[in-house]
């Protein structure tokens, strides 16, 4: 079938498509404006007087673009995408057309306060939920994703150190962490030191107490973990740290298997930032826009940064200085007041779910991805025995002495038609299978998922190498030559050098 | 539920195959005393209806810009969205998918990237751009925490001129690393002169452009004081669509370019979520922060596109990271992209004619109403009023007469008091000639 | 060049009268991978044993590469500005690091020869 040569470049409905810079006629607009009024020119000397370069395109030819390479796109819309710690669920278009709505798309963030009452009941709401359903009082909105989550609930409790004079250097990181944790904590001003785990997947107890002194500002722990495992320590972590005078943040990423059934406040958690594009459904839009807010404990509250909305009487107000009794906001994290179109969605998910489905959702999201370790364990190797959270984890042993990795696995499950897994994450594991199905994906889907894996599990067990060192062969692209991309970066399109140089 | 696929038949059957009675059991490993028994106590699901009632009447409680005279600005402006921009951003191959990371399944998402990437090197005037930032003041800080790194030197200079929560998310997100900020007084009067506080430890000057009072500058002359003295200049645009009618920032000598993007594509959403551009000089990369997409071949010699680059990020680096960031705003700068690729040349330039043209008629009808005068002398879509008396007031007075008049400047700088009566109005292609005739009267008659 | 000290980062040192030349061994360019690009020291600047003072690069990983010796670096293989490949095609050839001068010469004993570093190498796994 690879070898069919067509004349166009073109497979079928598999669709080539030329950048916009190669369609471009001069003058050419998809956007019809009018002729600007007579006007008296402003804009002093400091004006435009050479072309930009941008394309010239018509209406259709910019609709058909963008049709045409979209279809070289896989989609949680079109089958399953088990990518761990990534939380690829279903997105409800209710959630798109909530935040297109006349009275939320289209308002000012510095509009009179009296004017965007709605909004700032809607953000207080959303706020609401994400306290009940962690059981933390306290809920900083603006972080624009999770890593920016991180930091931003880091600098609250240095804040919160630094406001009893005990600014504190150390944060412990397990080793199986996201690299935001340290990349966020080192943004903090702090150094990073290294908790080994267990044989069991956790964070080894032990080794993190003894490490834990009055140099020790936090623990970052993940929970559910990077190996889709709970750390059921978790309370007598929280409790060690609190009386080393230090703090627990949590990363949230994984709050999804634990919705509605567990409450980290309740486990002693200071502070965790919350995925809203993961847990609640918002779309992950090909690399964002996320949202990262952060739930704070009582001792942590005060220390929220700004902006944040209170409510006064009957209405709502948004404090955005300094000032107000009590609190002892270190800044501001991010321009106006967070990724509020993503708050409207949440919220739409939210109440479409309510706190049933919510904790109906986790249940599911952990019975699938025991499902497939079952499934799957009696041929891959399971990383950590016993039942894990919403995601499973593999390492490539199965694999050992085959010639084929986990890269070749993955790229041979394209051709299968499914998303592959997170693989090499996390890094505690050789050559990681990271596989979370989510609660969206009905049983039909994940027999599909285990079916497939078997069968190339089978495979690469027969030693058909060349079968894996091919695939993909039936994507849009075979794999792509990533060492000549860094080696000789082009990250922009060039005018083609004149043509007598060519010849 | 409807998002909800399985059956209790499935569950049960599903319970079997992984060998436990309950799904209680699957979360053996948390304290008995941790597990909730019952639902928190918040309301039960919602069909759509009922969702959608719930949160339109919220919405029915704002005033929104398609629905008065609007004139609010600095640094979040109301153009129009041309209707294909919203119908494929909302294609599920780009609304539902991850991150790039396997490029083979997703070079719809690559190839619109690598075309963002040209069209923001392009606009500002650099040699490269990256994948796109969490917003413009997000941006700005990571420009000049990338100068520090650049230069090693540690002290970064933020102009009178700048957005203030440009200045302050700046301030915030260094506030724990060795950075020495100095922010200088505002600038209302436009008379700073930022070149005479570069000294030797300097590592960058930010400056933006129109400034937040909405002044157009050159910054030609502080680029060449910053080269001279080895440290980077730093231009933040918060009103994109300007660069269709004034010099780009790479023509003034700038080493980095922080811009917000959502002038293009992207509605104004309460200030959020937005796309914050990102372009630097070729000699930077390696100190750039974000996801880079970048041109390759695959097996078969055909052109793709790659996540490249990707060692400066935390997934590798970890705390050696040139930037925490991680999720960025892939879909508004999908918006971004598509808004100018629909625009075109002649389109991009055409719009930014048409904003300065309905600003320039808007000073000049406002500065005729007695007591106000028009504070700038050069602006694009945007620019200052002292009014006779504080500007919070007769804002709020106009709001409640259905007209969004502006900024007041307090709002934006609330401890500088003296800056009180002073008002930041804005136009743009979607401001009337009603709208700009009914605030001309309302103004009028408040300050009688 | 006849005989090279290494370090256990995988450093190798060839001693040439005062000033030592370093690069990563073949068996660390093999565990990186494709290299696509190698961070460089500054002529002139000075390291003490065990400071960070080149970074390599590859597709999918970047390690540090440390001052095996205290010095000053003399020189640096600028070739592999524009062609990282020669650290994957000739790691104790063409793709050397940097020189630097050799502070103090007792330091050299630290390190392991040949035949130690074969078995430190096998020690791995």
């Amino acid at each position: 079938m690879t070898d069919v040569v067509t004349l166009t470049g073109n497979r079928g409905l598999d669709l080539e498509e030329k950048l916009i810079f190669e369609q471009d006629k001069a003058g050419r607009t998809a956007v019809d404006l009018p002729e600007p009024e007579r006007h008296d020119n402003r804009l002093g000397p400091a004006r435009r007087t050479r072309p930009i370069g941008l394309p010239g395109l018509s209406e259709p030819q910019v609709v058909r673009h963008y049709v045409r390479m979209s279809r070289n796109n896989y989609a949680i819309d079109a089958g399953i995408y088990p990518l761990g710690s990534c939380t690829m669920k279903h997105n409800p278009r209710l959630n798109e057309k909530m935040a297109r709505q006349p009275g939320l798309a289209d308002i000012h963030p510095l509009q009179p306060q009296g004017t965007v009452q709605g909004a700032f009941a809607l953000m207080h709401e959303l706020a609401h939920w994400l306290a009940e359903l962690t059981g933390m009082p306290a809920v900083a909105l603006s972080p624009a994703a999770g890593a920016h989550g991180e930091l931003t609930g880091l600098m609250a409790i240095r804040s919160a150190l630094e406001a009893r004079g005990d600014a504190r250097r150390v944060v412990l990181v397990p080793e199986s962490a996201h690299g935001t944790n340290p990349a966020s904590a080192h943004m903090c001003g702090y150094e990073i030191e290294s908790v080994a785990a267990t044989a069991r997947g956790r964070v080894d107890l032990a080794a993190m107490k003894a490490r834990l002194a009055p140099d020790v500002a936090a623990v970052m722990i993940t929970n559910p973990n990077t190996c889709g495992l709970f750390e059921d320590d978790m309370a007598e972590i929280s409790a060690a740290v609190h009386a080393a005078g230090a703090f627990v943040y949590c990363d949230g990423a994984n709050f999804n298997a634990i919705v509605g059934r567990v409450r980290p406040g309740d486990l002693g958690i200071d502070a965790m930032h919350l995925n809203l594009h993961k847990t609640f459904s918002t779309p992950h839009g090909g690399g964002g826009p996320g949202a990262g807010p952060v739930t704070l404990s009582k001792a942590l509250a005060p220390f929220a940064p700004l902006p944040y909305v209170v409510r006064e009487g009957e209405g709502f107000r948004l404090v955005e200085q300094a000032g107000e009794t009590g609190a002892h906001p270190y800044g501001r994290m991010k321009g106006f007041h967070g990724q509020f179109g993503v708050f409207v969605r949440a919220l739409s998910y939210m109440m479409s779910m309510g706190s049933d489905g919510l904790r109906q959702a986790s249940a599911d999201a952990v019975l699938n991805a025991n499902y497939l370790r079952a499934r799957l364990q009696g041929t891959m190797s399971l990383s950590y025995e016993g039942p894990c959270m919403h995601e499973v984890l593999f390492d490539d042993h199965f694999l050992a002495d085959t010639g084929v990795s986990t890269l070749d696995f993955a790229k041979a499950m394209i051709d299968e038609g499914v998303h592959p897994m997170t693989m090499y994450f996390p890094l505690i594991v050789h050559g990681a299978f990271l596989i979370e199905p989510t609660e969206t994906e009905g049983r039909a889907s994940l027999d599909l998922l285990a079916d497939l894996m078997l069968g190339l599990a089978k495979r690469a067990k027969a030693k058909e190498v060349a079968f894996f060192k091919d695939s993909p062969k039936l994507a849009p692209r075979r794999r792509l030559d990533e060492t000549r991309a860094a080696r000789n970066p082009v990250l922009r399109w060039m005018p083609p050098a004149p043509k007598a140089a060519a010849e | 539920m409807r998002y909800l696929p399985l059956t209790d038949e499935d569950r049960t059957s599903m319970l079997a195959t992984v060998g436990v009675e309950s799904v209680d059991a699957l979360y053996r490993g948390v304290p008995k005393a941790a597990l909730l028994d019952r639902p928190v106590d918040l309301p039960p699901h919602g069909g759509e209806i009922e969702v959608e009632r719930r949160i339109c009447a919220l919405a029915a409680q704002n005033i929104g810009a398609s629905t008065a005279p609007f004139f609010l600005g600095a640094g979040n402006y109301f153009h129009h969205i041309p209707a294909t921009v919203d119908h494929l951003i909302q294609r599920s191959e780009y609304l539902t998918s991850y991150t790039p990371y396997q490029p083979e399944i997703s070079q719809g998402t690559l190839q619109a990237l690598f075309e963002f990437q040209t069209q923001v090197a392009l606009i500002t005037g650099m040699e490269i751009a990256n994948a796109s930032m969490y917003d413009g003041a997000t941006a700005c800080a990571e420009a000049a925490m990338m100068a520090c790194r650049v230069t090693r030197r540690h002290r970064v200079v933020l102009s009178g001129g700048l957005h203030p929560h440009y200045r302050d998310v700046t301030a915030t997100n260094v506030k724990f690393m060795s950075l020495d900020i100095s922010a200088l007084a505002p600038d209302a009067n436009g008379t700073e002169d930022a070149a005479v506080t570069i000294d030797d430890h300097t590592a960058c000057v930010v400056v933006q452009n129109p400034d937040v009072f909405g002044r157009v500058r050159d910054y030609s002359n502080l680029g060449a004081a910053c080269r001279a003295k080895g440290a980077l200049l730093v231009v933040v645009v918060t009103e994109i669509v300007s660069l269709g009618a004034l010099m780009p920032p790479g023509d003034m000598g700038a080493d980095i370019v922080a811009a917000e993007g959502q002038s293009l594509g992207n509605p104004m959403s309460f200030g959020g979520p937005h796309v914050g551009l990102f372009a630097v000089r070729e000699k930077f990369l390696r100190q750039m922060p974000g996801r880079l997409c970048g041109e390759t071949v695959d097996t078969d010699g055909k052109r793709g596109w790659v996540l490249t680059l990707s060692t400066r990020e935390q997934h590798i680096r970890r705390e050696k990271a040139t930037s925490n960031i991680c999720t960025n705003s892939g879909l508004c700068a999908l918006a971004f992209t598509i808004h100018l690729t629909l625009l075109g040349e002649a389109g991009f330039t055409r719009l930014a004619a048409i904003n300065h043209a309905r600003a320039s008629t808007l000073a000049k009808k406002l500065g005729a109403v007695p007591g106000v005068v028009l504070l700038n002398e050069t602006f694009f879509n945007e620019f200052t009023l002292r009014l006779p008396r504080p500007a919070s007031p007769i804002v709020d007075t106009l709001a409640a007469r259905g007209i969004l008049a502006g900024v007041p400047v307090v709002r934006l700088f609330p401890d500088q008091r003296d800056l009180a009566n002073l008002l930041l109005v804005s136009a743009t292609e979607m401001t009337t000639d009603d709208d700009m005739d009914r605030l001309v009267a309302a103004l009028g008659e408040v300050l009688k | 060049m006849a005989s090279l000290k290494y370090t256990d980062q995988h450093e190798w040192v060839a001693v040439d009268g005062d000033t030592a030349t370093v690069g990563i061994t073949d068996y660390a360019q093999g565990q990186l991978g494709d290299v696509v690009f190698v961070e460089l020291p500054d002529e002139g600047k000075s390291f003490a044993m065990g400071d960070q003072a080149a970074v390599v690069e590859s597709v999918k990983a970047a390690a540090e590469v440390y001052a095996p010796i205290s010095g000053e670096i003399v020189e640096v293989n600028e070739a592999l500005n524009g062609k990282p490949e020669l650290v994957n095609e000739d790691a104790i050839g063409d793709g050397w690091f940097f020189k630097i001068s050799i502070d103090d010469e007792t330091e050299l004993d630290s390190l392991m020869d040949e035949k130690e570093y074969r078995e430190f190498v096998k020690g791995l796994g």
